[in-house]
């Protein structure tokens, strides 16, 4: 019977070439735009370390003058030092890590390569571990190393190919700012996304060339490069003092399950308490501890243009589909006729109905088709823009089984309204009008 | 032309004519506020800088390792660039109008005692910035010489509280004197920052956007008399003709160069460039909102081309009986199109309705302003010219359907 159908179904669409070619294209444009805008969003609002996420957090403390004080304020978005070796030497989380960014100027031994600056991030030991880091080479450093600002760094793999030909490193020197510092590791292929750690930088920046202990970067004056944010006489440059009331710097913890995690917001409490009777925070303890996810919404990573191209892009669906319902009910309405002599002949309307509705399929399916090209042809588009995530737009199969889905029930839905009205057509009133 | 008989026909087919509308008013509604997004990001992108912006090149260098005679460099980099033939001006400044990238920003206020900020504003600092950037001074005076303290000088007094290592004054723009003292003279009037820490108002400049943050006042930028150094993260900006640009970067590259060549170079450009590169989101996003309007308006179009065909092909025997009892080709014309304009309005009517709680729903999400009522006119006559186009042809065919049909059995 499908069989039939389907030879039905492909004659009446050859019948109107163009009104055909019209449906599938409104199908295959809606289809196309949803598509390509939903997998930017996908790409875009991932989790970027999906066996991890859940047990990250973001600790923040006020530490503020009473000045421009309002309850509901949120608390600073970064620490100050004070504050971040407080928490990190307080060792109250499972891992925990105080880092910055930076940019260093690398001279290659080889002549054949200029100087060069490359994007560095100081932290500390619990980097690697913590965020689940793979190493190619060697291995990360240990707190002892930071406690003894130890001249040591470890490099991406990217860099490694760069200066190295992508071979084996570790103990060889690299020479960074004048000063020479022994290669511990080599980073294997890393890049979260976003660059969830430090948002100061790009929110979907690549993954830094060059890693060190913070003590060192401290010890050789290293230039910070992120945003410092002050208050009451605060300032700083690009080396902030680390007694200026300036927060400069990321604090991450790890803790592995919802009990801990409200036992060290209960700390940050104390914590914050015990300050301001030091006379160091003036307002009331004011904390937040987000996990991974919930950073990343506070801070709203998604490009808010982002959103709305979905949202223009499912009203432009819309359109479409109300245009191809229209044509559609037109279209089986003028076969009424037809449908009358069926109906007569004994054909229920059931069968009738899975006629119309494999004809309303076959150009959902072939919209569907066309959308999926066309959401090839608007990823690539999308990957010739500017912006920092462009090169991250790609269609992965979970999205590829969503357009076909997206197709395929959108032409159904489109459908089903002309299936029914058409159903409705009583034989004798067909056959007696003609 | 009798409007009930076209009523009478359309109620036969009410769900293919709603669904008509409906694809009409989504259209009036979205393209809309699409246009309406596209005006707001070119009214974004040109936005008015108040410089040179077309005589201006930046170079941007990074020493290697910390370095002790960085005053005396720049000294002698700024007096190389100045050699440079076709060069009018030079400084080094931290930041541009119109770029990504460090930008310093401070909460002010006019009262020491005041909570809350009164305003935000952007810092510009370095020498000779104003001739270099070619902003125009429209009350006061530009700094003297001796009113310049360095950077580093500057952080260390707000440290410790010293103000005599501090600026004393400042410039401000036009629009933040109209924010802060409106209608009144801005110079000599104070302004506070940090722990009421005062400063004096000595010049008025024209125009002067800040370089991001632009939600927090486009023109709220403040000048100071604060020196900087290419190891405080400064950057040449160079004055030339227009036409000299490429040669005076290229110049000036080398220059700098043979001065040091243990630096290595992070930026050169123009300060056209540097503006393209700013906006290049929005004009992205400019060119996405155009191509969905006109991929909207001509999916409405054929879908109106495709229903009236339909309908003229369905209606033939009718309108042959029409013709045979003495109706004009042009009375066929009219109804198909008189036809169309209504259905166009009721789709126009909705729309409008739709248009405006989708500007509600963006305001509320994306700080948008309200929808000008100029939009409602303006998009209406469009949706009707479209609807008439698109019509045009199959009422055309309709109206050449002779009357003889009339007397032939399907």
């Amino acid at each position: 019977m499908f069989g039939y159908y389907l030879d039905l179904a492909l004659r009446s669409l050859r019948r109107n070439k163009a009104l055909t070619a019209l449906m599938v294209l409104a199908i295959a444009l809606g289809i196309g735009a949803s598509m390509t805008t939903l997998t930017v969003l996908h790409v875009l609002s991932g989790d970027p370390l999906p066996e991890r996420s859940s047990t990250l957090y973001y600790p923040q403390v006020d530490p503020r003058d009473s000045a421009g004080h309002d309850s509901d304020k949120e608390p600073m978005e970064q620490v100050s030092w004070t504050d971040g070796m407080n928490l990190l030497q307080a060792k109250r989380a499972d891992r925990q890590a105080l880092m910055t960014g930076g940019t260093v100027a690398i001279q290659p031994t080889q002549s054949a390569l200029d100087p060069f600056y490359e994007d560095a991030r100081f932290a500390t030991a619990d980097f690697f571990p913590m965020f689940g880091v793979p190493f190619q080479y060697g291995h990360g450093w240990s707190a002892a190393d930071d406690d003894s600002s130890a001249r040591l760094v470890v490099i991406s793999s990217k860099l490694n190919d760069k200066l190295f030909g992508g071979k084996d490193s570790t103990g060889q020197m690299l020479r960074l700012e004048g000063t020479a510092l022994r290669i511990v590791g080599v980073l294997g292929d890393w890049r979260p996304n976003p660059h969830f750690y430090d948002l100061n930088v790009t929110n979907y920046a690549e993954s830094e060339g060059v890693y060190m202990p913070l003590s060192t970067s401290q010890d050789l004056q290293l230039a910070h490069d992120g945003s410092v944010d002050c208050w009451g006489n605060g300032g700083a440059g690009p080396r902030p003092d680390h007694s200026a009331t300036c927060v400069w710097l990321q604090f991450w913890v790890q803790l592995d399950s919802p009990a801990q995690a409200a036992v060290y917001k209960e700390f940050l409490v104390h914590y914050s308490q015990e300050q301001k009777a030091l006379g160091r925070f003036q307002r009331p303890p004011n904390v937040r501890l987000r996990n991974l996810m919930g950073w990343l919404d506070y801070q709203m990573v998604v490009p808010g243009d982002v959103r709305l191209q979905v949202w223009l892009a499912f009203g432009f669906l819309l359109v479409c589909l109300v245009n191809t319902v229209g044509l559609m009910l037109a279209k089986f309405m003028r076969r009424a006729g037809e449908l009358g002599v069926r109906r007569a002949l004994g054909a229920s309307r059931r069968a009738l109905f899975a006629q119309l509705l494999v004809e309303a399929g076959v150009i959902g399916l072939s919209g569907g088709i066309g959308g999926l090209l066309l959401a090839f042809l608007g990823l690539w588009l999308v990957r010739q823009q500017p912006a920092s995530y462009a090169a991250l737009a790609h269609l992965d199969p979970g999205m590829l089984l969503t357009t076909f889905l997206l197709a395929l029930g959108a032409s159904l839905l489109a459908g089903l309204l002309p299936a029914w009205r058409a159903c409705q057509i009583t034989p004798a009133l067909q056959l007696k009008s003609n | 032309m009798d409007i009930l008989p076209i009523l009478s026909t359309l109620r036969r087919h009410k769900i293919t004519a709603w669904l008509l509308i409906l694809e009409i008013a989504l259209t009036c509604a979205i393209v809309c506020n699409a246009v309406f997004l596209v005006s707001q990001r070119l009214e974004r992108m040109n936005l008015p800088s108040g410089i040179a912006e077309h005589e201006l090149v930046q170079v941007q260098l990074a020493n290697i390792g910390n370095r002790s005679d960085a005053e005396a460099r720049a000294k002698t980099d700024l007096a190389a660039l100045r050699q440079i033939p076709g060069v009018t001006q030079v400084a080094l400044v931290f930041q541009m109008p119109f770029t990504d990238g460090g930008s310093s920003n401070s909460g002010i206020k006019l009262d020491p005692q005041q909570r809350e900020d009164t305003a935000d504003v952007t810092q510009y600092m370095g020498e000779n910035l104003l001739s270099t950037l070619g902003t125009k001074l429209v009350a006061g005076r530009d700094f003297r010489p001796d009113e310049f303290v360095n950077l580093d000088t500057a952080v260390a007094a707000l440290h410790t509280g010293d103000l005599k290592g501090l600026p004393q004054v400042l410039v401000v723009t036009q629009a933040l004197a109209d924010r802060l003292w409106p209608g009144q003279s801005a110079l000599g009037k104070q302004i506070y920052l940090g722990q009421g820490l005062a400063f004096r108002v000595v010049g008025v400049v024209a125009h002067l956007a800040r370089p991001n943050r632009l939600s927090k006042g486009v023109e709220y930028s403040t000048v100071w008399p604060i020196s900087m150094n290419v190891s405080q993260g400064a950057s040449f900006l160079i004055r030339c003709a227009p036409q000299e640009r490429e040669r005076v970067l290229k110049s000036a590259l080398a220059a700098l160069k043979q001065l040091d060549p243990n630096r290595v170079v992070l930026q050169k450009r123009t300060y056209d460039e540097a503006r393209h590169a700013f906006f290049a989101n929005d004009r992205a996003m400019t060119g996405i909102l155009v191509g969905v309007c006109l991929a909207l308006l001509i999916v409405t179009a054929l879908g109106i081309v495709g229903l009236a065909s339909f309908w003229v092909a369905q209606r033939r025997r009718t309108i042959g009986v029409r013709r045979a009892l003495g109706a004009t080709r042009a009375n066929i014309l009219h109804y198909f199109q008189t036809e169309n304009f209504l259905l166009a309005t009721l789709g126009i009517v909705l729309g409008m309705v739709l248009a405006y709680g989708i500007n509600l729903f963006l305001m509320m999400h994306y700080e948008l302003p309200r929808l000008p009522v100029i939009y409602f006119p303006v998009g209406a006559a469009l949706l009707w010219v479209i609807g008439q186009i698109a019509v045009f042809g199959p009422a055309l065919r309709a109206a050449a359907v002779p009357p003889v049909v009339a007397t032939r059995s399907v």
